[in-house]
């Protein structure tokens, strides 16, 4: 089947199987930032935005994407700087095997558009479908809440 | 700005060198935030063919017979491969890291659900998988045995009857301590606190999970094997021996790791198939699992019953500490021990108490249960130890009427007895651990909090306060006890400093993602005064990096981190000479500044670490060989011994069971700390997997031997909103034979923690006559613990 899909804000056409998953086909485009860890939308590593929302690719078939806009982690940098969350992420060292991290980022990028200052609260609930197995969570929050900082400064 | 001073630390370096205190922002971190990590999965190599794996539906089976030919008639199918082609080469069996053996795939039986039987190699992943189900394999079952009490019983069918002379279902048997010392030591005992828990399964599940892409060029015979491996180099010596393949034509590479735990230390089926497949096929071969296959085969962890005794005297003393293990081990014994210790290092049981008397009897059972016991974020058994001498010592000061903390206070071994010789063998480096216990106790506020216990208690509410005053033995090891499969435990690091007075420092260990690209260059500007930023930190290839045992065991700040600063000293010295020479001074007559020599009493007369390397390569001493490179293997003189206090403050609702934890607090002590950023990042990381194994975090079976955990649908891993705050806090007793005084850290919260949240659930319900309620604490085990206490 064909899709048609506007990938990190480059429009594109392709030929995918119904069944290839929104995942596979996102990773195929060589886009390999968004992962893979557990099959079944319960870790959140392979979050993207579709429309500007929050979605877990590993249970979405290419195909429900068509005529979508999909934002993954490649997509993040603005003019070749990096997004507040990426900074942010850095700065307050949200990350340590990096592999929840590019879900992490933009399920935080989300949040922040809704809510700029979000509350600790706020955010561990909103990045509560989105599992870290290394950080206990703590420092993620921070670098959510200093990314809505560095946003609301410039 | 990247540098910050932390001014709880003593710097020896300015921020923009960035040696040992600074909270240096992490190295590895721009390609991760830009999805620019290069995980196992992301390797993409030309002609690339995927694999899928068969697995055993059952838990114990005969095979009757395979039928692939439907499956090998698929479009897309390359291969299709079983046991019994595995065994044409040789490769039907493997060794384990702990000297057992293991099916790469069933021949005769399958011994747990999940187990490899055949694989399938296409052209496409998808239809990988789809060639599964045309696989037909006939079984004839056999009972299923789910527990080391089953495995043993008398009649039990026998699991391992592949192995000659293997008559029964025990994996192993080993001892510790002095049983007649002990039995005296209970002999005079006034009284004896009595603890039996089991230590329930569980997974590490890092949230990548393992995998392997092989790629054996058909013309050289080179064999270059990327590998979610924590154990590289040990990894290329077992594939040699597994495979006959000439060492040096094998090539592992350990790209980024997306979380390790112990996981991806033991050599998995998959891995060797795929590499067979590759040899056999001639292209590469990718083989990556899917979550259910890493849950339900791969590396497991835990699973341990025990029983601990102490015996107190009138006064509150502990004589001596008897304890009886069985662990249950699944079909095959398959996690890494060190050799002479087939019970890892559980014998560091005693616990951070002062006792003359031990001894630990440990036995394993083969079950029809997935392999492993793997370390899970801990030391070879590290952690069930601490869970088991904690849990007793604070049922020991109920049943004696002190208060826990004055208990411990009152059995803790003394700072001025390091170095303490333990009941077991152990010769613990440093401590003070009512020193941290007592800065932990501070900062909850100890005594009102047991008043306000008190208040609650008398208004019908179940208020707990629980501690954990661990003591870890990490860094494994020094040669003389430590090995693996006869390989020493050493770690090496080798430092290339470049003319322009850059580095490259390669590494026999490889980061999972604490960091290392940025504490070791840490230590490299420590001692060598070249700012980290200018530090390169390679690891995870075995072509390029010299040989070491990996990481695991919190050892790659031990015994890496050890060769790193043994390795930059050797260097400095060598730079002092061309120093001298460019100064036209004498060695003995110039001083050190990070960064820089100058002459004694001449400040002015100066050389910069840079100038140095540069002379190295342009203009070197007469006398002396050019460059300023160098390699260390550093064969640690003991373990480290990292401690800590941990409380934890519960409020139990008496009515459903349900329990929610009001405080944490977290006092570590691991030595010095390089990067005081990354280690607290290291300790919320573990309280929350203590939390986890407290609260939801364990896999079960059914007496079919089903596995009840498969996905994380059913293997429950806190989320950030469960997951407790956490206040963090240390104190800093360096260990004394380590060259910076470090011990280690990536571990401890793991082993100490869950003994702390479970004994504040046991302190909310002591006054009711509980003493014991199995992890994890469900509300309805909670609860009837409570409706137990107050009927019976």
């Amino acid at each position: 089947m064909q899709i048609n899909v506007t990938l990190n804000g480059t429009s594109r056409t392709d030929e995918v199987e119904p069944r290839q998953l929104l995942v596979d086909y996102i990773r195929g485009t060589g886009n390999t930032g968004t992962h893979i860890g557990c099959d079944t939308t319960s870790c959140g590593a392979c979050t993207v935005l579709v429309d500007g929302t929050p979605m877990k690719t590993c249970t979405m078939f290419a195909v429900q994407a068509n005529g979508k806009s999909l934002t993954t982690v490649e997509g993040l940098k603005q003019d070749g700087a990096l997004h507040p969350i990426q900074a942010a992420f850095k700065e307050k060292h949200g990350l340590q095997c990096g592999f929840c991290t590019p879900g992490m980022m933009l399920t935080g990028a989300a949040l922040l558009e809704e809510n700029p200052e979000p509350s600790e609260d706020d955010v561990r609930w909103a990045i509560s479908g989105n599992l870290c197995r290394c950080t206990g969570y703590v420092n993620i929050v921070k670098a959510v809440q200093h990314a809505g900082d560095l946003i609301r400064e410039s | 700005m990247t540098t910050t001073a932390d001014q709880s630390h003593h710097l020896n370096t300015p921020p923009e060198i960035g040696g040992i205190g600074h909270n240096v922002r992490r190295h590895e971190d721009a390609r991760f935030i830009q999805g620019a990590g290069n995980y196992l999965d992301d390797v993409e190599l030309p002609g690339m063919l995927h694999m899928a794996i068969l697995r055993s539906p059952v838990a114990h089976a005969k095979i009757l017979s395979i039928d692939t030919s439907e499956a090998a008639a698929l479009d897309g199918v390359v291969a299709v491969v079983t046991g019994e082609l595995m065994a044409e080469h040789n490769l039907a069996w493997m060794p384990t890291l702990s000297g057992d053996t293991q099916a790469v795939l069933a021949t005769d039986k399958v011994r747990f659900q999940g187990q490899e039987v055949a694989a399938v190699i296409a052209t496409d992943p998808y239809v990988a998988r789809d060639a599964l189900g045309l696989i037909f394999v006939d079984y004839e079952e056999l009972p299923a045995i789910t527990s080391p009490q089953q495995a043993m019983a008398e009649g039990a069918a026998l699991i391992r009857d592949d192995k000659e002379g293997q008559a029964d279902n025990l994996a192993y048997e080993w001892e510790s301590g002095d049983k007649d010392l002990t039995d005296r030591a209970f002999a005079e005992a006034d009284r004896i606190v009595t603890l039996e828990t089991h230590y329930p399964r569980s997974h590490p599940s890092p949230l990548e999970t393992c995998g392997a892409v092989a790629d054996v060029n058909p013309a050289t015979g080179e064999a270059t094997i990327y590998l979610t491996s924590q154990a590289p180099h040990a990894h290329r010596t077992v594939f040699a021996l597994v495979a006959g393949l000439p060492e040096q034509n094998i090539r592992i590479i350990s790209p980024d790791i997306g979380g390790g735990f112990g996981n991806k230390v033991p050599v998995y089926p998959g891995y060797v198939v795929a590499t067979a497949a590759s040899l056999l096929i001639g292209k590469p071969v990718k083989w990556v699992e899917s979550r259910t296959e890493n849950l339900i085969s791969t590396g497991f962890a835990r699973d341990y019953h025990m029983k601990g005794e102490l015996a107190l005297n009138g006064e509150g003393r502990i004589l001596g500490l008897r304890t009886e293990i069985w662990s249950d081990q699944g079909a095959f014994y398959a996690d890494a021990q060190p050799t002479k210790f087939r019970a890892g290092l559980f014998h560091i049981v005693t616990g951070s108490y002062d006792y003359p008397a031990a001894h630990v009897v440990a036995r394993g059972a083969y079950t029809n249960k997935a392999p492993g016991g793997v370390a899970y974020r801990c030391s070879f058994r590290v952690t069930e130890a601490s869970y088991l001498i904690e849990r007793l010592v604070q049922n020991a000061a109920y049943e004696i009427g002190m208060d826990p903390a004055e208990f411990r206070a009152m059995n803790f071994i003394k700072p001025e007895q390091f170095p303490y010789h333990s009941p077991t063998g152990f010769v613990y480096d440093s401590g003070d651990y009512e020193g941290a216990m007592r800065k932990a106790l501070g900062i909850v506020d100890y005594e009102s909090l047991r008043a306000e216990q008190a208040t609650a208690r008398a208004e019908g509410r179940l208020i707990g306060i629980g501690m954990a005053s661990f003591t870890e033995v990490v860094g494994a090891g020094n040669s003389a006890e430590y090995d693996i499969l006869g390989l020493k435990m050493f770690d090496s690091a080798e430092l290339r400093v470049h003319p322009t007075g850059k580095a490259i420092l390669k590494l026999g260990v490889k980061s999972q993602g604490q960091g290392h690209e940025t504490t070791f260059a840490q230590i490299v500007a420590e001692e060598l005064g070249i700012p980290s930023g200018d530090v390169k930190v390679v690891e995870g290839d075995t072509d390029n990096t010299p040989y070491g045992l990996g990481t695991y065991a919190s050892r790659s700040t031990p015994v890496a981190g050890a060769a790193t600063a043994v390795i930059s000293r050797k260097l400095r010295e060598k730079a002092r000479k061309i120093a001298a020479h460019l100064l036209e001074a004498s060695a003995e007559d110039l001083d050190w500044e990070p960064g820089k020599f100058f002459v004694k009493g001449s400040p002015d007369q100066s050389v910069t670490i840079q100038d140095v390397a540069f002379a190295a390569y342009t203009n070197p001493p007469g006398g002396e060989e050019p460059g300023l490179e160098g390699v260390h293997y550093y064969d640690p003189p003991n373990m480290t011994y990292p401690f800590g206090t941990y409380v934890v403050v519960v409020e139990v609702d008496a009515e459903t069971g349900e329990w929610k934890v009001n405080r944490m607090i977290a006092v570590d002590d691991c030595g010095v700390r390089i990067n005081p950023m990354i280690v607290d990042g290291q300790i919320t990381g573990g309280l929350t997997e203590g939390f986890a194994a407290a609260t939801n975090q364990f896999i079960t079976f059914d007496e079919n031997g089903n596995c009840i955990g498969s996905n994380f649908m059913d293997y429950l891993i806190p989320t950030a909103w469960e997951t407790p705050r956490f206040e963090l806090d240390e104190t800093v007793t360096p260990s004394p034979h380590h060259p910076i005084g470090a011990k280690g850290v990536g571990e401890s919260a793991t082993v100490g923690s869950p003994a702390a949240y479970v004994n504040a659930v046991i302190d909310a319900l002591a006054h009711l006559g509980v003493r014991n309620i199995d992890m994890p604490l469900l509300p309805d085990r909670v609860w009837s613990a409570i409706q137990g206490a107050q009927t019976g």
